[in-house]
């Protein structure tokens, strides 16, 4: 399917599909095993600029747009969708700072992400997965500073990104709109890291715990303004939740490759497999899922990037294509029978590392709530 | 100082087929590239650079109009300048003839510091040019530098792959340094190289640009002639046994008595 790519896009594309081809696949089941968290491509990454693409060009970047970095996150993730995170979480830990900060944050933040420092997005907390407003994590106010106290849960990039976006509540009595969002720095005296995670999938990724012991934070930090923690948050996650979908997007096109490739060699009964219509007409779904989640992710992007911005249209990407990645992928590994159970085959993989993109981010269920409200909302 | 990297653009010989009966390459619906170890050229130019904080690296290619597409390549890499020679005057040349128009090339731009070539080209296969271009420019020259040790503006230190291992040697610079692929793993492209790349003209030179004798460029400044181009016959893959050693020495006992070995 053609979709009219600029030039520029796609450069995009094809400078991430060769990074995924000659540099992620070779080393992906070794990371994905012994959990190797990629620095090493992440250098890759910088120094092809990828981080640039949704970095604004006062900033050092190409142009602060969601479209390439969607391309950018699916070609990435069609070769390991958890070396692809350590980029896309650098995203979602970025776009709190391009949407709402300062000119002193713009410029102390965004230069240095442009050139590939990792970034990280921490609103989770043990008693606040779904339910973000019930997060306990505290700002008390001591003149010029603020004192940070409590810990967050399951941190994409923690303890290896040096800037962090931290929700935190300034006032307790309002709910969620005593919420507000914080920058702090690796190295800020207070701030620790808990143990990594040992994950189902995306292991190349990393997960832990962000604790904060009496971190003292300036309140040039505070991104927006306080109280609109909860806003900073959400508005974030309308911009990157198309990237999640490209991450479910890349896994399930590297998912549907590889069976249908795999179709094409395997013989029983004396014919490939991929002659059978029960195979075949599984290709044909997969397929035809596949290529209208990018229809979708694609449009919504390009939309967002066109100044339309809609929670409901972001949560649809975001849900249909993991809930397309989980299926394609499951699916795959049926055709690949026997052999797509083991580790030698690379769709069990895939298949693990699908489940993530229905659960983070808001889960699929919570986004559905999102998205039935607004239509609900808008028929009245 | 300019670091000049001399680079070619060839058939994708991986996907060349022959014609057999006519002993030639068909050349038609190949794809053309950057010779794989000019890119290992281009890197260390880059890695230089980079390593010295000196020098402007410059790439120089001589072949027809769409040999352009190089030397973009090499400006997506980092490469700071690319220049073209390229006029029907130069068509036919062999190593002999490249190697002294490019000498040429490098002379009227001037104040070399280093000029890299990769070991040799894909389709020629010669490793010529990099020796005669230092012969030309009359300074020394070191093939096969797999690590560059040290360098300076005037001195080098590196080690030149042999079949036995490798020499260390040092020599003064200006010098021709040919590499292998051991030497680097060359970078990808990068966004802002490639959009640099797209709107890329290098500068070209024709014979009238430069100070050359007429005689000593294209087809008539070219002594070789190619003969004959033939695919060697391939050798046969061995034959296989499995078992165990009392049946394999027996199989081998009776091949070896059948081709009458003993
Ligand atoms: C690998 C990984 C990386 C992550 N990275 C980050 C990160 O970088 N930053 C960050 O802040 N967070 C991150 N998270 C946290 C993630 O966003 C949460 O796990 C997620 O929002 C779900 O919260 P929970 O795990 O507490 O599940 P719960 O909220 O406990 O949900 C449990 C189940 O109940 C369902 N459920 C809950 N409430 C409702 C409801 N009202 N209606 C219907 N169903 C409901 C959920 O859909 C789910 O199925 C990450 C998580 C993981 C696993």
């Amino acid at each position: 399917m053609k979709y009219f790519l600029s030039e520029e896009e796609l450069m995009v594309k094809e400078l991430a599909h060769r990074i995924a081809e000659e540099k992620i696949i070779p080393v992906r089941q070794k990371y994905d095993e012994e959990e190797i968290f990629p620095h090493d491509i992440v250098k890759i990454m910088a120094e092809s600029d990828l981080f640039r693409v949704f970095i604004p060009e006062e900033y050092g970047g190409l142009g602060a747009k969601i479209f390439p970095m969607v391309l950018a996150v699916e070609e990435l993730s069609w070769g390991c969708g958890g070396i692809a995170l350590a980029y896309a979480g650098t995203a979602l830990g970025a776009f709190p700072i391009i949407l709402f900060g300062s000119e002193e944050q713009k410029s102390k933040y965004l230069p240095k992400i442009a050139e590939g420092t990792l970034a990280a997005f921490a609103l989770t907390e043990a008693e606040a997965g779904s339910d973000a407003a019930n997060i306990k994590t505290r700002a008390e106010k001591d003149g010029d500073y603020y004192i940070l106290n409590g810990t967050k849960q399951f941190i994409t990039n923690a303890g290896e990104a040096d800037i962090y976006t931290v929700i935190a509540l300034t006032d307790p009595n309002k709910g969620a709109r005593g919420a507000t969002a914080f920058i702090l720095e690796k190295g800020m005296e207070g701030l620790e890291f808990g143990k990594k995670e040992n994950k189902m999938g995306i292991r190349a990724s990393v997960t832990r715990e962000v604790i904060m012991k009496n971190v003292r934070v300036h309140k040039s930090q505070v991104l927006g303004k306080e109280g609109r923690g909860f806003i900073v948050a959400m508005k974030t996650f309308d911009h990157t939740r198309p990237g999640v979908a490209a991450q479910a997007l890349g896994i399930a096109q590297a998912a549907l490759d590889a069976a249908v490739k795999y179709a094409n060699q395997r013989y029983q009964f004396g014919k490939p497999i991929a002659s059978f219509q029960a195979i075949q007409h599984m290709i044909a779904d997969m397929g035809t899922k596949v290529e209208a989640t990018r229809a979708l992710i694609y449009s919504v992007a390009r939309a967002i990037d066109a100044g339309f911005t809609s929670p409901k249209e972001s949560a649809m990407t975001k849900v249909f294509a993991s809930d397309v990645a989980m299926e394609v992928t499951t699916n795959a590994v049926q055709i690949f029978g026997g052999y797509g159970y083991m580790k030698e085959y690379p769709v069990e993989k895939m298949m693990r590392d699908a489940k993530i993109t229905q659960i983070y981010e808001g889960t699929n269920q919570i986004l559905r709530n999102v998205i039935a409200s607004r239509i609900i909302k808008e028929a009245k | 100082m300019n670091i000049f990297v001399c680079i070619k653009q060839v058939p994708n010989t991986a996907k060349v087929k022959w014609d057999l009966e006519r002993g030639t390459l068909i050349r038609e619906g190949v794809e053309s590239i950057c010779n794989p170890f000019d890119l290992h050229a281009i890197e260390e130019a880059l890695r230089v650079k980079e390593r010295t904080g000196k020098g402007k690296v410059l790439v120089l290619t001589m072949g027809p109009p769409q040999a352009e597409e190089v030397l973009k390549e090499a400006i997506s890499l980092g490469a700071e300048d690319g220049i073209l020679i390229s006029d029907r005057a130069f068509a036919g040349a062999d190593t002999l003839a490249t190697s002294y128009t490019l000498s040429k090339a490098i002379e009227k731009i001037g104040n070399p510091w280093i000029i890299f070539t990769g070991k040799q080209a894909i389709d020629g296969d010669t490793a010529q040019v990099g020796p005669e271009l230092a012969a030309m420019l009359k300074i020394p020259q070191v093939t096969y530098v797999r690590k560059i040790v040290e360098i300076n503006e005037n001195n080098a230190v590196m080690e030149r792959l042999t079949d036995y291992g490798y020499d260390v040697v040092e020599t003064s610079l200006p010098a021709v340094l040919t590499v292998v692929k051991e030497i680097n793993e060359p970078r990808l492209p990068s966004l802002r190289g490639k959009m640099k790349a797209r709107t890329f003209k290098p500068v070209v030179f024709t014979p009238r640009d430069l100070d050359v004798d007429e005689s000593r460029i294209g087809l008539q400044g070219s002594p070789t002639s190619v003969k004959k181009v033939f695919q060697p016959e391939m050798k046969k893959g061995g034959e296989k046994f499995e078992g165990s050693a009392e049946e394999l020495a027996l199989i081998l006992v009776e091949k070896l008595k059948e081709l009458r070995v003993i």
